[in-house]
């Protein structure tokens, strides 16, 4: 009997002193974990989409709150006025949800550029909408208010052939983030005067 | 009749490099070796690990019943896993995404228990500080080297570790044996190896 009490004091021990290392470790990595996922997941697609601007929009950000949800937006300096955000957010693709980061400029209500973080869409036709720029590059300088519509259903905007329904998902995750920008866009400015 | 520290740590190096000559761990160096990069990376992680459990298991030795010595040596070799994955996140984000699901798997790596049970819980912490040590080196490069094989062959290039330059090693116009990059071709080049290993050993 005392044997056994030894045994699980012994390994319940371990366990304690194992649980706590790791969750120092944890927390004392965590702020460098999250940068280097931004960095490589969404970094590439912010960096181009705020070419030009004098700051890291990955160092400025700042989270919100969204009902249940938060969002990270990503603040980018042009001519010394920080007045442009990025957001991420997502569109019903072919084969999953398509990642889309929108960069609006806060003064104009226009947008910068969009871009594909993340999809799952059939390579060679759906993929496409990340690895060329024909579809994201017709977003540039649209009003925010822009119904952000395909021509078949009645918009302006060209579908990438052979993949429309990719070309749906992402304007589908445009409309998204116009209708959370302008949603939260008074707590964003508000935010965009502390940095 | 105890060895010397020298010949615990060249064993592993050598005369009991552990993928050859102990056939263990044969998971991740199938896995794991499309590139140098990603074998090099793999090696001194299982190093890591392998050196951390070793040397905290044999200050534990007494301490440890041996009614459950393995409950204790796997979580041990966990914690000291996952302290790598998190790391590896923090530094070396692009080597974690290629190791991906490999990293956490090092638990289950026969090398790290089998050193835990077989030597750190029977010697002294210097003699077990440099088995492991040895038995991680040699591992690192039993992977490197199985890597640099497929990769040349595979792919034509060799791609430097934690630098990630890739180096052309043949000209454009080479076809790739793509054969090799694939799981058969890990088969092939680590019985390949194997061979070698037993030849040069015979004398």
């Amino acid at each position: 009997m005392n044997e056994m009490v030894k045994l699980f004091v012994v390994v319940a021990l371990f366990s304690g002193i194992a649980g706590g290392v790791l969750a120092t470790v944890r927390s004392s990595t965590q702020a460098r974990i999250e940068y280097q996922q931004l960095k490589f997941v969404q970094g590439p697609t912010i960096k181009t989409l705020m070419q030009g601007c004098s700051n890291d929009p990955l160092v400025d950000r700042f989270k919100i709150s969204d009902g249940k949800v938060e969002r990270s937006f990503f603040v980018g300096k042009f001519n010394g006025k920080a007045n442009a955000v990025a957001l991420e957010t997502y569109g019903k693709g072919f084969a999953g949800d398509i990642g889309v980061i929108v960069a609006i400029n806060v003064e104009t209500d226009n947008i910068l550029g969009i871009g594909v973080t993340i999809h799952s869409e059939t390579p060679g036709l759906g993929s496409r909408a990340k690895s060329e720029t024909f579809l994201s590059d017709q977003f540039k300088d649209l009003s925010i208010k822009d119904p952000f519509q395909l021509k078949n259903d009645g918009g302006a905007i060209d579908a990438i052939s052979g993949a429309s329904v990719t070309s749906q998902g992402v304007c589908g995750a445009v409309v998204n983030s116009s209708e959370v920008y302008l949603r939260l866009k008074s707590n964003i400015l508000e935010k965009l005067k502390t940095i | 009749m105890a060895k010397s520290v020298v010949q615990e740590f060249t064993k592993g190096l050598w005369a009991e490099i552990p993928p050859f000559r102990l056939v263990l761990g044969l998971c991740p160096i199938l896995a794991v070796t499309k590139s140098v990069e990603n074998g090099f990376g793999m090696g001194m992680a299982t190093t890591f690990v392998l050196v951390c459990s070793n040397v905290l298991i044999s200050l534990l030795r007494n301490v440890i019943p041996k009614k459950v010595r393995i409950a204790c040596f796997i979580v041990v070799i966990a914690t000291f896993v996952t302290v790598v994955e998190l790391l590896m996140q923090a530094f070396l984000y692009p080597l974690f995404l290629k190791l991906g699901i490999f990293i956490p798997l090092i638990v289950v790596n026969c090398i790290v228990l089998g050193r835990a049970e077989a030597f750190a819980a029977k010697n002294g912490t210097v003699a077990s500080l440099a088995d492991g040590l040895g038995m991680g080196i040699g591992y690192t490069l039993a992977l490197s080297l199985l890597a640099a094989f497929r990769e040349i062959l595979g792919s034509g290039t060799f791609t430097l570790p934690l630098v990630s330059t890739v180096i052309p090693v043949f000209p454009s116009s080479y076809q790739p044996f793509t054969f090799m990059i694939e799981a058969p071709g890990a088969f092939v080049g680590l019985g390949l190896m194997l061979c070698m290993m037993n030849m040069l050993g015979k004398k």
